[in-house]
């Protein structure tokens, strides 16, 4: 059975999934290439900004100040998206956002909807919950719509399908939309995804989407995209719901100034995606006519309660984090069990889940910091990944038989040690007595026992050396 | 209620922390420093990377030069919206209108089957290379713009700043109408980071810059 899932409540521990992954040669060559070619084009844009460094401090700014203030800029949202035609709702977690839509979607009758890719949808599972109540939803993003025909998980968050090749994609839009003569060439399974959502812009008449940015002074609602499906969704249907991670809001219409500068260069390496599309309330004449919007909490009031780590909740989802860490491009998004996957992933998905699930996370990283230098918001990803390890070592206090435990003895002893000199030589000496089965001909140790076993799974492990500086200090001395 | 449940978690988690002093987010550059011609250069650049086709026109031969741009493409049969104006519209093309919301309203259906549709802009922005479409009489509703596989727009040179922030700035007054940021034609990378223009909005853009 796989170890994959998306689910972190039943997802195997990080280093086990990304074992398996591992094995996948096609799959690390495949997100090797995206993650390469993201980097290469966000760095061009990036550089020719001679200001690019306030952009990403101002990006920090205005997203720190809606989170300092977000009951009042929430509120201001309601008000003014209200006040211009459209309803918003409120739900605590994943379960009620589910029931809302489905209620929303009941109300006119709705059997299909048409989707734009969205993150939140994703987290709270909806297409599986409206499925089973008998609403078909079609994503439209190209790359979800390879997912979903493919029943595959998202694996990036700008690029979800960047694990598959063209031969792939060719293999299952062949099948799928029954095209035995479809070619590999990109345009070509481009042309395919057209014709085969063409009918259903024009014939569907609810729409799903989440949100980049909610504005609170406008009330207004923000979608960056490319393909112009989301425009279609935006558009065309009737019935509009928008799902939306309360932290989505920002506090002015002028903040998307900087942060449209800063999220297409992160996410696309593009001066500007191809499209994006601001709306507020109901235009007569003009798109859906029954607005709504979700504005979603799961977990995400409970991050903002501490300090330290309620930086994460600056994120605007461009994945440059993902593309720059060296641990997401040997593994790709799988090996995190989540939605979510890199290091953003990394410090989210255990937050989101009270700090019981995805413990692996924080430790699925080498703090390298390359994910704080990319991020357009600052978010310090390594200060929060370390924080999170000191909380998941309190979580489990007291809990039998946990590895944790056996670590914080460990610890505990490590620190007696070390606070004696007697006792460091002491120790020092035993070592060397004990180190000599285990090391090989080269001097250096390929394999210890029990928990000590992680470290020289992945690395070896120098013999300590005959003599420390202190005891050669000392002969010479005497000498 | 989950609308006071959420809000009370949010205030409570806000409740235990004291605001932190932020920086000021006036550091970044929000004036542009171009002259008007490299403004106009730097926006057909932008746009010519993004794989759309831009134009120069005086406003004499503004209506020629439309008319031109349509018969060398071929697109014959145009759609508008009605707040255009009648000066732009050669006899030589066939051109039906669109109703802004009052009076007779095209179908979708009908929408999709011109060959392309002329629009006007409210902005556009040289660094970014985005023309920015408000819901209004001679921008039409948003479907117009989305339907027809060629858009034809007319920018005139008063209309183009160079930053983002100076976009912003002209927008302040009308932000809440439905606004669309269009930089180049549809466009994907979803398939091996491989930029392939035209997937479900119009798969060709051309651009008339009316400039003395």
């Amino acid at each position: 059975m796989s170890l994959i899932t998306i689910d972190p409540r039943k997802a195997a521990p990080f280093p086990e999934a990304a074992a398996e992954i591992l094995r996948d040669t096609q799959l690390r060559k495949n997100v090797a290439h995206a993650t390469d070619v993201i980097q290469y084009k966000r760095a061009a844009v990036v550089a020719e900004k001679d200001d690019w460094q306030a952009l990403r401090d101002a990006g920090a700014t205005i997203r720190k100040e809606a989170l300092q203030h977000l009951d009042s800029y929430l509120e201001q949202f309601e008000q003014q998206f209200t006040r211009a035609g459209g309803h918003v709702h409120w739900a605590a977690d994943a379960e009620e956002a589910q029931r809302i839509v489905l209620g929303l979607l009941r109300e006119v009758q709705a059997t299909e909807i048409i989707k734009i890719k969205s993150m939140t949808t994703a987290e709270i599972d909806l297409n599986r919950n409206l499925a089973e109540n008998g609403i078909r939803a079609y994503e439209t993003d190209l790359a979800e719509l390879i997912l979903q025909l493919g029943a595959e998980l998202p694996s990036h968050l700008i690029a979800p399908a960047l694990h598959k090749n063209r031969q792939q994609v060719r293999e299952l839009f062949a099948r799928e939309m029954h095209l035995p003569n479809l070619t590999d060439d990109p345009p070509a399974l481009a042309e395919a995804a057209r014709l085969y959502l063409r009918e259903k812009f024009l014939k569907v008449k609810s729409g799903v989407c989440g949100a980049n940015f909610l504005v609170a002074d406008t009330g207004s609602v923000c979608i960056v995209e490319s393909e112009g499906n989301g425009r279609m969704c935006l558009t065309l249907p009737d019935t509009l719901i928008a799902i939306a991670g309360i932290e989505k809001v920002i506090p002015r219409f002028s903040n998307l100034e900087v942060l449209l500068q800063t999220l297409p260069r992160s996410a696309t390496g593009e001066r500007m995606n191809p499209y994006s599309s601001l709306w507020t309330g109901v235009t007569p004449g003009d798109g859906p006519r029954n607005l709504h919007v979700v504005l979603l909490d799961n977990g995400r009031s409970e991050i903002l309660a501490d300090t330290t780590s309620r930086q994460t909740l600056q994120c605007i989802r461009c994945g440059a984090c993902q593309n720059a860490c060296p641990v997401y491009r040997q593994t790709g998004g799988h090996a995190y069990g989540a939605v979510y996957g890199g290091p953003i992933g990394a410090i989210l998905t255990p937050q989101l889940f009270h700090m019981e699930h995805a413990q692996s996370l924080p430790y699925a990283s080498s703090l390298c910091g390359a994910c704080y230098e990319v991020c357009p918001v600052k978010i310090n990803i390594p200060e929060v990944l370390v924080y999170l390890r000191s909380k998941v070592v309190d979580q489990n206090r007291g809990k039998l038989a946990s590895v944790f435990n056996q670590e914080r003895v460990a610890m505990k002893m490590m620190a007696r040690i070390l606070l004696s000199r007697e006792r460091f030589e002491t120790a020092q000496r035993i070592a060397r007595v004990l180190e000599k089965p285990l090391v090989g001909k080269d001097g250096w140790i390929h394999w210890l026992p029990g928990l000590a076993g992680r470290w020289t799974a992945a690395r070896d492990l120098e013999a300590l050396p005959t003599q420390t500086f202190r005891e050669w200090w000392k002969e010479r001395g005497n000498a | 209620m989950s609308r006071e449940v959420v809000l009370h978690r949010v205030r409570s988690a806000l409740a235990g922390s004291k605001a932190e002093d932020l920086p000021a987010t006036s550091a970044y550059r929000r004036t542009g420093i171009l002259t008007a011609e490299q403004k106009l250069h730097m926006l057909e650049d932008r746009l010519g990377e993004y794989g759309a086709r831009v134009f120069r026109a005086s406003e004499q031969d503004l209506r020629e030069r439309i008319a031109l741009a349509l018969i060398e493409g071929k697109k014959l049969r145009m759609v508008h919206p009605s707040g255009l104006p009648e000066a732009w519209l050669d006899g030589r093309i066939s051109w039906t209108a669109d109703s802004n919301g009052g009076g007779e309203e095209l179908s979708l259906a009908r929408i999709e089957s011109f060959d392309g549709v002329l629009t006007a802009a409210t902005v556009a922005v040289a660094e970014s290379g985005s023309i920015v479409l408000q819901h209004g009489a001679a921008e039409g509703r948003r479907a117009l713009t989305l339907l027809p596989d060629y858009h034809l727009c007319v920018l005139f040179e008063h209309q183009l700043v160079e930053t983002l922030a100076e976009c912003f700035e002209r927008l302040k007054g009308s932000a809440t109408r439905p606004t669309t940021f269009i930089s180049g034609p549809s466009a994907t990378a979803d398939i091996e980071m491989t930029r392939i223009k035209g997937v479900h909005g119009p798969r060709f853009l051309d651009v008339i810059l009316v400039a003395p």
